[in-house]
């Protein structure tokens, strides 16, 4: 987990092939309140593309992308 | 004794039965085995069937047959609800039958299921063609249907059969020309990603021939509520487009039992990919829709997955050691019109080539689709 950044919510999509991160990241920020920091986690290299241009599209906040051993973190405001 | 208990069935549940049938027929003569195929639905429904009824070229009827005809004399057919899965004791409780049913090896086929009421307004304002209800309600609006804008939604994603969006786009298109009516029609397809489809050659595909053919395309388009009144879809981006006819694909969800057996989350199975064996309990295997495998959730995946689970189970009833997997082989046709078709092969991990579209492939689905009959006795 990234030290400055502590998620309310966490997404574990590891193993999900594109596009399934993308969209279970996008149908739990349906459900989620404003403010709400989320970790999503994945081993799709795509998500680090798609899962930006979609924040960007749908007006949240991307604040860090943290890559480990063959996954990322993908941490984000919901806004 | 070895029980073999199926439930489900639809093209998974009924061609792993006849398969055993067929691969353990001395086994199931001696007595040693019993292979049990346990579904509600007393008839059998060929669901591609469906996106042929809105055009009128096919019917409801057409998309189903008493199970009954079409199952082995060797399988034992119970028509029943299995209503609890219990993988500990490896028992199943059924609906109408008093006492539980014991198995020893248990396969997973119960399907995928519509679930429009899952978004606000979606089953008032939109129609579908995934069922046999919507897909008459859909014809006889299509029918009605010569001016205004037709919007193609795809809203839940996982959903059966994911070419058939981009399929029913293509042929209403070449179905409102046929009419004269195309000019007269505005048509646009969504997606929530941000490209026409999941697996990038066929979105590079649908979405050249968009262009061609004078189809919007809207990504990153994700259907948040339905107005009917209004006719207005709204998304979790914040558009709004207007519509005169929604035809929309439902969110799915997978089986109840599933999730209340704790085999995996929204009623998909978790699953080895390869061995289709549940993740989570001991000889519990899963095919079709109801497996959660990175692949589409087809009537060709449910087709190889049963082939491979009938190996395995076969190989553990003889005492042998399983070999047989599934590399995630998915073959689909794919319309390109009223009288075009294409054709896609691919397996985990690979991207499809997209032919260039012909008339013999669409006569080649067609033949298919009439000869499927063949596939559910376990014969194609």
């Amino acid at each position: 987990m990234s030290d400055a950044i502590s998620p309310d919510v966490t997404i574990d999509s590891r193993g999900a092939t594109c596009p399934g991160p993308l969209m279970d990241l996008i149908g739990k920020v349906k459900t989620l309140e404003p403010g709400t920091v989320v970790e999503l986690q994945t081993t799709a290299r795509n998500s680090t593309t798609d899962v930006p241009e979609w924040l960007e599209e749908a007006g949240h906040d991307l604040l860090e992308i943290e890559e480990l051993d063959d996954e990322w973190r993908i941490y984000l405001e919901v806004n | 004794m070895h029980r073999v208990a199926i439930v489900g069935g639809g093209t998974g549940g009924t061609v792993l039965a006849n398969r055993l049938a067929d691969e353990l027929r001395s086994e199931i003569e001696a007595g040693e085995v019993d292979v049990r195929l346990i579904t509600a639905d007393e008839n059998h429904v060929y669901k591609p069937t469906f996106l042929y009824v809105p055009f009128g070229k096919k019917t409801v009827d057409d998309a189903k047959r008493p199970i009954e005809e079409l199952v082995d004399r060797r399988v034992t057919l119970t028509i029943d609800e299995v209503t609890d899965v219990d993988t500990e004791r490896k028992r199943l409780s059924l609906a109408e039958r008093a006492t539980e049913l014991s198995y020893d090896h248990l396969v997973l086929a119960t399907g995928a299921t519509l679930e429009p009421e899952a978004v606000p307004g979606l089953a008032e304002g939109g129609h579908h063609f995934y069922g046999p209800d919507g897909a008459e309600a859909l014809r006889d609006e299509l029918a009605a249907f010569t001016e205004g804008h037709l919007v193609l939604s795809v809203v839940g994603v996982p959903h059966m059969c994911p070419a058939a969006p981009v399929e029913f786009v293509l042929m209403v298109d070449d179905w409102l020309r046929e009419r004269g009516l195309r000019e007269d029609v505005e048509l646009t397809y969504t997606y929530p990603i941000n490209r026409a489809h999941g697996l990038e050659s066929i979105a590079d595909w649908a979405s050249d021939l968009f262009e061609d053919r004078d189809v919007n395309l809207e990504t990153f388009f994700n259907v948040d509520e339905v107005d009917p009144d209004a006719e207005v879809v709204e998304t979790v981006e914040g558009k709004e487009l207007e519509y005169d006819l929604l035809v929309a694909i439902p969110p799915h969800r997978g089986s109840d039992l599933v999730t209340a057996a704790g085999l995996g989350e929204d009623g998909w199975v978790d699953v080895d990919r390869h061995t289709l064996e549940a993740t989570g309990a001991e000889d519990v295997y899963a095919i079709g829709d109801t497996a959660d495998v990175p692949t589409s959730k087809a009537g060709s995946v449910a087709h190889y997955e049963a082939g491979v689970v009938a190996d395995r189970i076969a190989s553990r009833v003889r005492g042998t050691v399983p070999t047989a997997t599934y590399d995630g082989k998915t073959v689909c046709f794919l319309e390109a019109g009223m009288d075009e078709a294409t054709f896609v092969e691919f397996e985990y991990g690979k991207e499809p080539y997209v032919r260039e579209p012909s008339k013999p492939l669409h006569w080649a689905k067609l033949g298919y689709n009439e000869s499927y009959w063949l596939t559910a006795r376990g014969l194609l």
